[in-house]
This record gives C-alpha cells, structure tokens and sequence, in this order.
C-alpha cells in the first residue's frame, strides 16, 4: 500500500499509511459485489458465450459446431452484406450530420438571439420521446401518396419521392430521421463545450478584428475539439448499433434495402437461427471495435495536440 | 449595438418560425390525429379534426382488448421504478467505493464501465442465459437485463460526484463510530441527492422508452410493456391511425412531465455523463 502512495517524507508516508489502512475498512469491496454479480451474469456470460455459439448452428433443438460457416453465410449472402454495409453508411451519416449540425445550433443557441431558451427546449425534447412513437410519426409524415411532407411539397410542384419506400432513400430517410431525434444531445454537448471556452479569446480576437467567421474558425472550432469527440464516439456507438428506429419504420424494407446489423440480428433470431444471429452480434462488436478504436486515438491525439 | 441587437432578434423571429415547422408539426400532428374521428384521421392530412373526438379516443384505447394499454403501462411502471432504483442503489455503491478507495477492484470497474457502454449487448446468448435461470419473459428478468446495460452510465455519474464530497466527512462519521454500511447510508447517500435525481430521471427515461429489451426478453401480449403494444398497435389496427396516435400521445405524456419538471437535471446528467464519459 505504502509504495503505492505518492512520493512525500517518509513520516508522512507512514501517517498515510496507517489511516488509509483503518479507513479502508470503512469501504467494504463487497459494495461492488452485487453490480459485478449481475455484471457477470447478464452481461459478460452473453458476450463470451456469444463467440462459442456464433460458431455453431444453433437452433431451438440442439447446438452443433460447425466453425466459421456463420461468418461465411454473413459475408456470402447479399442480404446480409447489405446489412453490413448498410451500418457502416447509417453509423457515418448520422454521426456527421449530428457533429455539423449541431455545432452550428450550438454556436447558435450560445448566442444571445431571442427565444433561446424556448429553443433549447425544443430542440432538446424528441431525445425524450420513444423512438417507436417517432418512427410510427414520421412514416405517416412521410406516407408516400397522402403524407403531409409530400402534399406540401406538391403544392410547390415537386412530387416528393417515396421516402420509405424507395430502395435508394429509404436508409438515408430514417438516418434523417435519427438526426431529428439525436440532434438535441449533440447541441446540448456542444453548448456545453462552447460555454466553457474563456470569454478573454473571443474578446482578445475582437480587439484584433477577427470577423465571427475567423472567431469559429480559430477559436469555437479547435477548443470545442473535446465536445466534437464525444458527439462522435456517442453518435458512432448508438448509429452502428442502431435497430429501434429502422425497425419502427421500415422494418428493414423495402426488400432488405434498410438492414442494419441490429435488424438482421433480429430477424435471424425470429427465424429460428441463432447461430447466425449471434454471429451477428459478433460481426457487430467486431464493427464497433474497428470503426471506435482508431476514431478515439484519432480524437485523443487531436486533443493532446492542442 | 442596435443594429446588433436587431439581427439577433430577426435571428430569433426566423428560428423560432423554422424550429415550429421542423420540431413542432411533428407533435401537433400527434395531437391532432389522437383528436380526430376514424375516417378523418385515416386522410393523414395536418389539419384541425373536423369532429373533436378526443375523449372517445382516449376511452377506446385504454378499453382496447380489455385494457392492454392500460395494463402495459402498469407492467413499464413497474419495470421502470425497478430498474431505477435497483440501478441507483448498486451502481451509488460501487461509484462510492471506487472512488474512496484505490485497490485492485478499479481497473476493473473501469474496464467494465467501458465495456458495457461500448459493446453491443448479445443478444440471444442473454436470452438463452435467462432461460437458464428461468427468468425468461419475466418482468423480473427484463428488471435485470435493464439494470445491467444501465449500470455503466450510473457508475460513471456517482463516481464523479461521490469526488466533491470531502472526505472530513466521512472520516468525522468513522470517528463517531458510525460502520461502512451507517456511513454510506446515513451520511453518503442523503449528499448524493443531486445526482440521484438526474440519474432517476435520466434512465427512467431510457427503461421506459426502451422497445429492444422487451422485444426480445419479454415478449408476448400478455405482460407486454408501453412500447411493444405501440409496435403491435401499428400492425393491428392500420386504418385506425386515431387510435394510434392517441396511444403515442399517452406513451409521450410521462417523459415530457419528467422534462417539465426536471430540465435542469436532464441537461446536466446528458452533458455531466458525456463529457466525462
């Protein structure tokens, strides 16, 4: 215990010793014991057990190893590879729009305009609301032939095309509507971030001249690095491992246009294939750790630079 | 100056006008379509019901196959209140002694913490896990699951308070006397009111909102949660979007009271856990 103790005179080490030594008994380690007793079971069971069963077949019935057959099945069948791809695109778009939009509502709503709190307000509360609820509003919203997007569309000519029901807009159609619902975090981080910025620089870059453009660019932009790094490790986790909203809207369709890792787990597991739907769960942590691990180097570099 | 303060109002008038199509529009459709009649509802259109049909609405949804909503609104109290306190209480524990204590338990602590915000939950290793223990589509079960994929984001909170609680404290209490649990109890847990708060608040809003663990934990009619009797709701009764977006609007009602009243504390658990985290 002594020689871990930060280095001071050897009486004071010694003091330190003995009265950590008696207040240590004073917080019991079995406190942790039943957050790790439900830690264990529920989580780290499921996920070590997850790599066993994602090599076998695994049915209702009986388990039977088969190797990487899974894996291969995943990679080998276009509707799965869709589902791979899908979530690398999903992951990408939503957590570049919540970064660029919601540093600009950030700058925006730390300025003083009018009706800023209301604002905030507003743009804070779809994060509250259930992602199904959302999901069931905007495929009306978005209804092809009567929804309220395209009837005012039309009435400035444009025939709004089928949101959900184009192959080609349907992924990013939810992605918009997951930045709806997701952007109010990512302001609220980033007014975070901006408001602890020392008002000094701003008024030193003032006194320079520095237009408001040179004033984001050289001072918001670099020192709300830290909050920009947490926008995007958030909105990464939650966009690659996203499944509620997709499923909500358009489960998966048109086809299996919209699959995300997330719905296919869902969907093998409901046609009785676990084992392909645990090798799901591990393409989808493998997904995670390659695409979090360089992201967050990235982002720490980034801050240690500045 | 004036013409500055000009364009931050303009700013503001022209926000606020893009801000009520983009964000509310949405929620007055909610309200709107949960007012109207059947066959006006099912034209999809934004505009005032025709006949306010309201109450009968709302009568019709909570009677609905003998009360489902209703009872699925008990079952996601129930699961929420559990679920919360059960997080609060153990991961207030392991935050508390984390960080009053350095010993071999934290890197582990900190690896779980890790772990369980950024691994994605195995699904159907979990559900075979419950089976194991006989949990499986049991409230009690779900209470479980909801309480372990929760407990990361809470430990990180408590952690970081339990850091501005001066340790004179403690040690006045050891003096008096007072054993590890009097301590954590009588002397700790009344000073962590303030993240407490947050943190109910914070994930109670989650649990309740949460539709993939009961989806895949508890599923079936009978003990459903709010959520999954929305989802179902949507493949039932299709042309009766009235009735629909009436339950949407009773499933919006407990987290935008949680808002009104808790603001402050939301903001400040979000932005708190983020920027730490």
């Amino acid at each position: 215990m002594t020689t871990l103790s930060p280095p001071g005179t050897l009486l004071r080490k010694e003091a330190a010793g003995s009265a950590r030594r008696r207040t240590d008994s004073s917080y019991p380690l079995w406190f942790a014991v039943p957050a790790a007793v439900l830690f264990l079971v529920f989580f780290a069971v499921p996920t070590f057990a997850s790599f066993w069963f994602s090599l076998t077949r695994w049915t209702l019935f009986d388990v039977e190893f088969i190797g990487f057959d899974n894996f291969v099945q995943f990679f080998r069948e276009p509707q799965l590879v869709t589902g791979f791809v899908n979530t690398l695109v999903y992951g990408v778009v939503t957590s570049a729009a919540k970064v660029v939009l919601g540093l600009a509502l950030g700058v925006f709503l730390t300025s003083p305009i009018l009706g800023r709190g209301y604002l905030r307000a507003i743009v804070f509360f779809p994060v509250l609301v259930s992602t199904i609820g959302v999901g069931i509003t905007f495929k009306v919203l978005l209804d092809p032939f009567d929804g309220v997007v395209n009837q005012v569309l039309g009435w400035f000519g444009v025939a709004g095309p089928g949101w959900l029901t184009d192959p080609d807009l349907a992924l990013l159609t939810v992605a918009a509507v997951d930045v709806w619902k997701g952007l109010g975090i990512a302001t609220l981080i980033f007014i975070a971030g901006i408001v602890a910025i020392p008002q000094d620089y701003f008024e030193a870059a003032r006194m320079d001249g520095a237009s408001g453009w040179q004033q984001f660019r050289h001072i918001t932009l670099p020192l709300s690095m830290p909050a920009t790094g947490t926008v995007v490790i958030l909105s990464l986790i939650g966009g690659l491992r996203s499944f509620d909203l997709i499923w909500a809207m358009t489960n998966g369709g048109p086809g299996f246009t919209s699959d995300v890792i997330g719905s296919v787990i869902y969907k093998q597991y409901q046609a009785g294939f676990y084992g392909l739907s645990t090798a799901g769960n591990v393409v989808l942590f493998a997904v995670v750790a390659a695409v979090m691990v360089p992201v967050s180097l990235a982002l720490r570099r980034r801050e240690q630079e500045l | 100056m004036r013409t500055l303060r000009l364009r931050h109002a303009a700013y503001g008038v022209l926000a606020i006008a893009v801000s009520a199509v983009v964000f509310l529009v949405p929620f007055a459709f909610i309200v709107l379509t949960a007012s109207k009649t059947a066959p006006d509802a099912s034209q999809l259109e934004f505009s005032l019901p025709q006949d306010w049909a309201f109450l009968d609405n709302l009568v019709e949804v909570v009677s609905y196959r003998d009360g489902l909503v209703l009872r699925a609104f008990v079952n996601s109290a129930v699961l929420t209140v559990l679920s919360v306190t059960a997080m609060v209480l153990l991961a207030a524990m392991v935050g508390y002694v984390t960080q009053r204590r350095r010993s071999w338990l934290n890197p582990v602590v900190d690896t779980m913490v890790l772990a369980g915000l950024i691994v994605p939950p195995a699904v159907v290793p979990t559900v075979w896990v419950l089976q194991r223990l006989e949990l499986f589509k049991t409230l009690g079960g779900l209470v479980l699951v909801e309480v372990t994929f929760g407990l990361s984001f809470c430990i990180l909170l408590f952690r970081a308070f339990v850091a501005t609680i001066p340790r004179e404290l403690d040690e006045a209490a050891i003096l008096d006397g007072a054993g590890p649990v009097r301590l954590f109890w009588t002397m700790i847990v009344p000073l962590l009111r303030p993240v407490i708060i947050t943190v109910v608040v914070v994930q109670a809003v989650a649990v309740f909102n949460d539709f993939t663990g009961p989806l895949y934990f508890l599923p079936g009619d009978e003990n459903a949660t709010v959520q999954l009797t929305l989802y179902n709701f949507q493949g039932q009764s299709l042309n009766q979007y009235n009735l629909l977006f009436m339950d949407i609007l009773l499933i919006t009602i407990p987290p935008l009271v949680l808002y009104v009243f808790f603001n402050r504390q939301i903001v400040a658990g979000m932005t708190n856990g983020a920027l730490k985290g």
